[in-house]
């Protein structure tokens, strides 16, 4: 039995100290790929667990207008798949044990060779992958090769999967299960609490793999709702969207950093309470 | 792998090979599932198709004739075709609304219908597929939602307003590029969030399963006619020797096609759109320029760059101007059983007009695609005999498009007023562009007869308003209104 990843380790910590872990997102190269990894190094600052890099696609059809936003304007800036590995591999140079997860579309990486990709993102020090158009129908294709260089396959769940279909996602889940908090994209509106507290109750009793809720989470408020109930809560589109009014205020560099180290830390005590 | 049938794809996957799938996110699955298990069954429902058969006689206007193309047939020869080749149009341009894509339409939302959906909504670039949909919409009082690309709403204002007075609303997408394939992202991000209650009315042999096979199975009524028109005209079991449609995401491609893949001797071609000339990378050629990848739900082939992200696609015709292509034609190439070609701008521009003239036929200049290609390649047609274009959609939509391009390519000794061809031109480039120009492409004179131009058409507007335009021009009233000659 190999030994517990870096996701893995992270988890157990969460769970043996009783803390909902942070799952914080950026897109690599925004707004430059200089600035982006201060900002990288903020969410770590702030208190974020876990870091979820953005891997720029001219297509996010996922995402909201935020994070679609974000990638437009780091492939402006001239970002590429091999530059946001190398991003993530410089993070992992300065961050040893923070777990960092890559998401994206399967374009990119397809171009980029799927063994390729895996191996790259193996010896850049990636420990899970979120790739949102590869459903378990296709995933096949790129898994066969981040399987065997130990990297995790995050899978989505929705509100609106049926019984089968969740039994087929949990089968083959590792790291963590990214539940899909609202019906639609990255961003958008706000989850209905008690349903999600008896859905995340009825799936925990399903897997043993960690839940992290993620979509539509905001605010403070919104994650402190989450408190116990799941292992963790991505935030996405807020955090880009933080960024995004700082530098239209005109902060730039490290002073865009800190503002976003507050906007984490805000998170995190609305976790920890 | 030995293929011992053209006819037997996707596989219950959705793959047509090593194409298509379902490459989309899981917060979409469900609501796929659903619709191919519904779609599934009800293309084999009597009642579903009765009632679709019922419509496409009573209101689409089919079957479209097959018709005898003599006059372009000698155009034809006189280019160095043998002089046994004879030309037919499929003329799916008759069709109700002008195009193929109401075969497409009626079908899905008949299934729509069949499902309890209350709400339909499509993307479209030049605005054919959306005017489909709104038409289809209106027919049965479902209330539409079209997307489309802000570039795309400016450049075919005339649908934009065809929509509107149909009661559909059309929303502007200002993502991305602004044009087809952003249009197609926003629509699926309006599923996603609202799944239960909506239908989305994919317009092409693209997207995840089961829409590459749904829409195809519905475009298969054009070649089905075909043979039986071409068996009636020229006796039992004749079939045609060559078949040629042009390609976007390859909807009236497939139609023609697909009846007869199993037909060893009949050869087929589908042509795309080289834009200003493959080299020059302002094309929509996905199979001769673009490579393979994953968009919109399927593994195809797409125009992208070197790190995989997806680029915009340039033609004359809007309704070409899609980055991919659908899913069975990268599997039809691999398999070498469909030849894929491309003709460029200019030549669509002159068998547009030569279509004109010669048949008394506005070709819109997506099918200019496959006339083009079989007037440049007319010296190679010897052996094939009987040739069956598919004429999918009429010229009406494209004057003003035709007019300016004639213009600015006619600009020789005006070279001031006609450099700009894009659709970004300047208003005074354009204000004179009328049909035609000094330079004798024809249409025209230098007057500047003026069918209109974008500045000055003033059908519909940008704001949105429904019948009511902003600057009070009105219906038509541009007609001329700004040409200077």
């Amino acid at each position: 039995m190999a030994s517990a990843t870096r996701l893995e380790s992270c988890f157990v910590r969460l769970r043996e100290s009783r803390r909902t872990g942070l799952i914080a997102f950026m897109t690599a190269g925004y707004p430059d790929a200089e600035t982006s990894a201060l900002l990288l190094d903020a969410l770590v600052e702030g208190g974020a667990d876990i870091v979820e890099l953005g891997m720029p696609f001219s297509d996010p059809m996922a995402d909201g207008v935020s994070i679609q936003a974000a990638s437009v304007a780091a492939l402006r800036s001239g970002m590429t798949l091999a530059q946001t590995l190398s991003i993530a591999e410089a993070f992992r140079a300065r961050h040893a044990e923070v777990p960092l997860v890559l998401m994206g579309y399967y374009n990119p990486i397809y171009h980029f060779g799927a063994e390729a990709f895996a191996i790259r993102a193996a010896e850049a020090g990636v420990d899970g992958l979120i790739v949102v158009d590869l459903p378990p129908e296709e995933e096949g294709e790129l898994r066969l090769h981040t399987d065997k260089r130990g990297l995790h396959w995050v899978r989505l769940l929705t509100p609106t999967s049926s019984e089968a279909r969740l039994a087929k996602l949990l089968h083959g889940a590792s790291g963590f299960l990214y539940y899909v908090a609202v019906r639609g994209i990255t961003g958008t509106q706000r989850a209905d609490e008690q349903e999600l507290a008896q859905r995340l109750a009825w799936l925990g009793g399903q897997t043993q793999v960690p839940l992290a809720v993620g979509f539509g989470l905001r605010t403070a408020e919104d994650l402190a709702a989450l408190r116990g109930k799941a292992s963790a809560a991505v935030v996405g589109s807020a955090l880009i969207e933080r960024v995004a009014a700082a530098s239209e205020r005109g902060l730039q560099g490290a002073a865009l950093a800190t503002d976003l180290v507050h906007a984490v830390r805000e998170l995190r005590q609305g976790l920890d309470g | 792998m030995s293929v011992n049938s053209f006819r037997g794809q996707p596989d219950a996957a959705g793959h047509f090979g090593d194409f298509g799938g379902v490459y989309v996110a899981e917060t979409l699955i469900p609501t796929l599932l659903v619709l191919n298990e519904a779609w599934q069954k009800e293309k084999h429902s009597p009642a579903f198709n009765d009632e679709l058969q019922r419509l496409l006689r009573l209101y689409v206007g089919r079957p479209s004739p097959l018709y005898p193309a003599e006059r372009f047939s000698r155009a034809l020869h006189e280019r160095g075709a043998s002089t046994e080749v004879r030309v037919w149009f499929k003329r799916d341009e008759l069709n109700h609304t002008g195009a193929h894509k109401i075969n497409n339409v009626l079908g899905q939302v008949l299934l729509a219908r069949q499902m309890g959906k209350e709400r339909i909504i499509a993307e479209t670039g030049a605005g054919q597929h959306g005017v489909a949909t709104a038409t289809v919409c209106a027919r049965f009082g479902l209330p539409c939602l079209v997307y489309m690309g802000e570039k795309d709403m400016q450049r075919q204002e005339p649908n934009v307003f065809r929509m509107r007075l149909l009661g559909a609303e059309v929303i502007p997408v200002t993502s991305g590029s602004r044009s087809l394939k952003d249009a197609m992202n926003e629509a699926l991000r309006d599923w996603v969030a609202r799944p239960e209650e909506t239908f989305y009315v994919i317009g092409s042999v693209a997207g995840p399963r089961p829409y590459p096979e749904m829409v195809r199975h519905l475009q298969c009524v054009i070649g089905e006619e075909v043979r039986d028109q071409l068996a009636e005209q020229e006796g039992k079991d004749v079939l045609p020797d060559l078949l040629v449609a042009c390609i976007g995401g390859g909807s009236n491609a497939i139609g023609l096609f697909h009846p007869f893949l199993d037909e060893p001797s009949v050869r087929m071609v589908g042509v795309e759109a080289a834009g200003a000339g493959l080299a020059t990378g302002m094309h929509a050629a996905a199979l001769a320029a673009g490579e393979r990848g994953v968009l919109h739900g399927a593994k195809s082939y797409y125009i992208q760059d070197a790190d995989g992200q997806i680029e915009e696609a340039h033609s004359i015709s809007a309704g070409l101007d899609y980055p991919g292509i659908g899913p069975e034609h990268a599997w039809l190439k691999e398999q070498g059983r469909v030849q894929y070609d491309s003709a460029t701008d200019a030549e669509v521009l002159q068998a547009f007009q030569l279509c004109a003239r010669t048949e008394g036929i506005l070709p819109a200049l997506e099918p200019s695609h496959a006339l083009a290609w079989l007037l440049r390649e007319a010296r190679s047609l010897d052996t094939p005999r009987r040739v069956v274009v598919n004429l999918c959609g009429r010229g009406d939509k494209d004057i003003f498009a035709v007019a300016r391009h004639l213009s600015d390519s006619g600009s020789d000794t005006e070279s001031d007023t006609g450099s700009d061809s894009g659709s970004d031109a300047k208003p005074d480039a354009e204000s004179n562009a009328g049909l035609g120009t000094k330079s004798g492409a024809g249409l025209g004179t230098k007057s500047g007869a003026g069918l209109g131009t974008k500045s000055g058409a003033g059908l519909g507007t940008k704001s949105g308003a429904g019948l009511g335009t902003k600057s009070g021009a009105g219906l038509g009233t541009g007609l001329g209104a700004e040409s200077s000659g």
